[in-house]
């Protein structure tokens, strides 16, 4: 199932509830089923994210390297949370543990592209992109 | 004649401007008139020194780095041959001695060749290893698997060899070979190299692994957050198709599967769960994946460095490899420097070197400059440990017998900011958000131990309530049904124990409010 929803989720930017009824007629599951596996992985949102994803990592190594203070700065300065996107819809910002650039740390990936070595100024190139 | 230049497409590379590096170097060679090309390759490992370019020469290579796109019009200058006294030269890659002290044999060809050329990967020994497999025999080949002391290195350590001869002594009308490539683990990124730097080896001993065991479909389950390894997986897979190294003349095929952002699937029933297309809960054992694994037939399921570092041992005879290390930690294990260290990277070695050697020589200590207070091994499950354990050799055994792990091989380290009371909070937070709710301790044991930390933090009866964390985490460690909540008191408890001055600090901001 984890392909399909993938796909689902890259041309429509989330799991429509619409298409848990369609999943399970074609799988022969039941509704609550798939529900079940959409809920459970973290990827998969039931609403599209906003225009960019900048997912920011929490984990271990770029908490070592000072990493939960500039994301903490960075969400103060959208006045956004976790998991929120900004006012505009331009810019969601989400916790990811590990992204595997931990010597690299902090590290962080926007729209899928990795960003390493994180310093305030790297947030200001990220507001940049994510306003196009 | 052209010069052939080497730009790492590693993720972590490009996270650092290694892509344009490359544009840049193709910019000022149009510019020059120069006749080179640029080869895109993995990364050597050396991550304080990306983007690290290579230039061939008739010596050999020579590196420069950390290199940016401003860099570039300056070293081009002078024209080809780049000159060897530009500031950013270091040298012979070979010759630095982060590289030069290493033993590689699973990233042997990492960062030198094209991860995409099998002609490449070839030249440089690619295929050696099936070879002498199928010239062995199929029980000679998992012999040879046995004898090479080859163990787990997800973590677990369990002896990869005996995994494939129960597999193989399992008949069933199918069987399957999955790799773990479900790299969760803070401070760990080697299986993403091998996958973005030289993916036909995964292929290779995924192939020798169906041959071994008789099973005729793989599958590479790669985590969600590495986008470019699954890219490289992909590609490579085609072209081993093309070339008819995998299919039906190969009688093995290989799928690409991609993750979800579930840390838990990384434990192997789990990761079968979410193969099936479930949610990524964990199976009670017995029965073992290799009786009874994916889809209900014998599975190997393996760790993507275990299945990787085959075809070497193939290719060069299990006593080559297990005349390396220590104890019953037999070979290399690729350590993985990371967080606020110096010389942070992929450093491979025989087991037995010690932490301190790892973080003070080679590591080079912190990158902050200020002394380094706590390094945790083998991820969010393993445990801290202290500059006083630093003696503690690399080995499954010894750390096991200080109340650690080496897990996935990752090496975090920690300067003397770090407040250890917030990161035993944090290893049951992250247990929390990454519990697949099966079991209760996990479930609810990460929940409630949680609170009880925020409450230590907070200063509210401090002893008390690290009397219950310690009952907790014993209840986590003896009652979980995996690893998720049975290491979780690991990280936690080695906090408490070595560092108990964090725990029992006066908390002024607390008390002022």
């Amino acid at each position: 199932m984890l392909p399909i929803l993938h796909d689902l989720q890259a041309v429509f930017g989330c799991v429509p509830p619409a298409a848990v009824r369609l999943l399970a007629d074609a799988l022969n599951l039941t509704r609550a089923e798939v529900h079940g596996v959409v809920s459970f992985y973290h990827d998969f949102r039931e609403q599209p994210a906003g225009r960019h994803v900048l997912k920011l990592c929490r984990a271990e190594a770029c908490q070592s390297m000072d990493g939960e203070r500039l994301a903490r700065a960075f969400l103060d300065r959208l006045g956004i949370e976790w998991g929120d996107t900004t006012p505009d819809g331009r810019l969601t910002v989400e916790a990811t543990y590990c992204l595997g650039l931990c010597a690299c740390a902090p590290s962080a990936m926007l729209d899928g592209e990795p960003i390493a070595r994180l310093t305030p100024v790297s947030f200001d190139d990220i507001v940049r992109e994510a306003g196009r | 004649m052209t010069t052939r230049i080497f730009v790492p497409r590693d993720a972590a590379a490009r996270a650092v401007g290694a892509d344009r590096v490359a544009a840049a170097v193709l910019d000022e060679a149009k510019r020059l008139g120069l006749a080179l090309d640029v080869v895109r390759t993995g990364s050597r490992g050396l991550f304080w020194l990306e983007p690290m370019i290579e230039v061939e020469t008739p010596g050999g290579r020579i590196a420069f780095g950390p290199m940016t796109a401003k860099d570039v019009p300056g070293l081009f200058a002078g024209g080809l041959p780049l000159s060897t006294s530009h500031p950013l030269c270091v040298g012979r890659p070979e010759d630095i001695p982060f590289l030069k002290r290493q033993t590689r044999i699973t990233f042997a060809r990492c960062g030198i060749i094209d991860p995409l050329s099998l002609a490449d990967y070839r030249a440089h020994g690619g295929y050696r290893g099936l070879e002498r497999a199928k010239s062995l025999g199929a029980v000679a080949t998992v012999e040879e698997v046995t004898k090479s002391g080859l163990r787990g290195r997800g973590g677990a350590g369990f002896p990869t060899g005996i995994k494939w001869k129960t597999v193989a002594d399992t008949s069933a009308d199918r069987k399957y070979i999955v790799c773990n490539a479900d790299e969760g683990d803070s401070g760990t990124y080697a299986d993403r190299m091998i996958m973005e730097g030289d993916p036909f080896l995964l292929i290779e001993g995924m192939t020798i692994a169906g041959f071994a065991v008789g099973a005729t479909k793989g599958y590479v389950y790669i985590r969600s957050e590495y986008p470019d390894a699954i890219r490289v997986m992909e590609r490579a897979i085609v072209l081993a198709e093309a070339a008819g190294l995998l299919g039906a003349e190969a009688k093995f095929d290989i799928e690409v599967r991609v993750g979800a952002g579930a840390y838990v699937c990384g434990e192997e029933t789990s990761l079968l769960e979410s193969l099936e297309g479930k949610r990524g809960q964990v199976r009670a054992k017995p029965p073992l994946p290799a009786h009874k694994g994916l889809f209900g037939k014998p599975t190997v399921i393996n760790n993507l460095i275990s299945l990787a570092t085959v075809p070497a041992i193939l290719a060069d005879g299990a006593k080559h490899y297990a005349d390396l290390g220590m104890g019953r930690s037999r070979g290399t294990m690729p350590i993985q420097l990371a967080g606020n260290v110096k010389h942070g990277g992929l450093f491979e070695a025989a087991f037995g070197l010690t932490l301190g050697e790892i973080v003070d020589d080679i590591g080079g200590g912190t990158a902050s400059g200020r002394p380094a207070r706590a390094v945790q091994v083998g991820g969010p499950l393993g445990a801290y440990f202290p500059r006083a354990l630093f003696d503690t050799p690399f080995d499954y055994e010894a750390f096991t017998a200080r109340d650690g792990l080496i897990g996935h091989g990752g090496v975090v380290v920690f300067d003397d900011s770090v407040d250890m009371a917030k990161q035993a909070r944090f290893a049951l937070e992250f247990c929390a958000i990454e519990s697949c709710g099966k079991c209760t301790p996990c479930r609810i044991g990460s929940i409630r131990g949680t609170e009880t930390m925020d409450k230590i933090i907070a200063g509210d009866r401090a002893e008390a309530n690290l009397a219950l964390i310690t009952d907790l985490c014993q209840t986590l460690k003896f009652g979980s049904l995996c690893a998720l909540g049975g290491f979780t008191p690991y990280p936690v408890m080695s906090a408490i124990k070595h560092f108990p001055e964090d725990f029992t600090r006066p908390r002024l901001a607390a008390a002022a409010e």
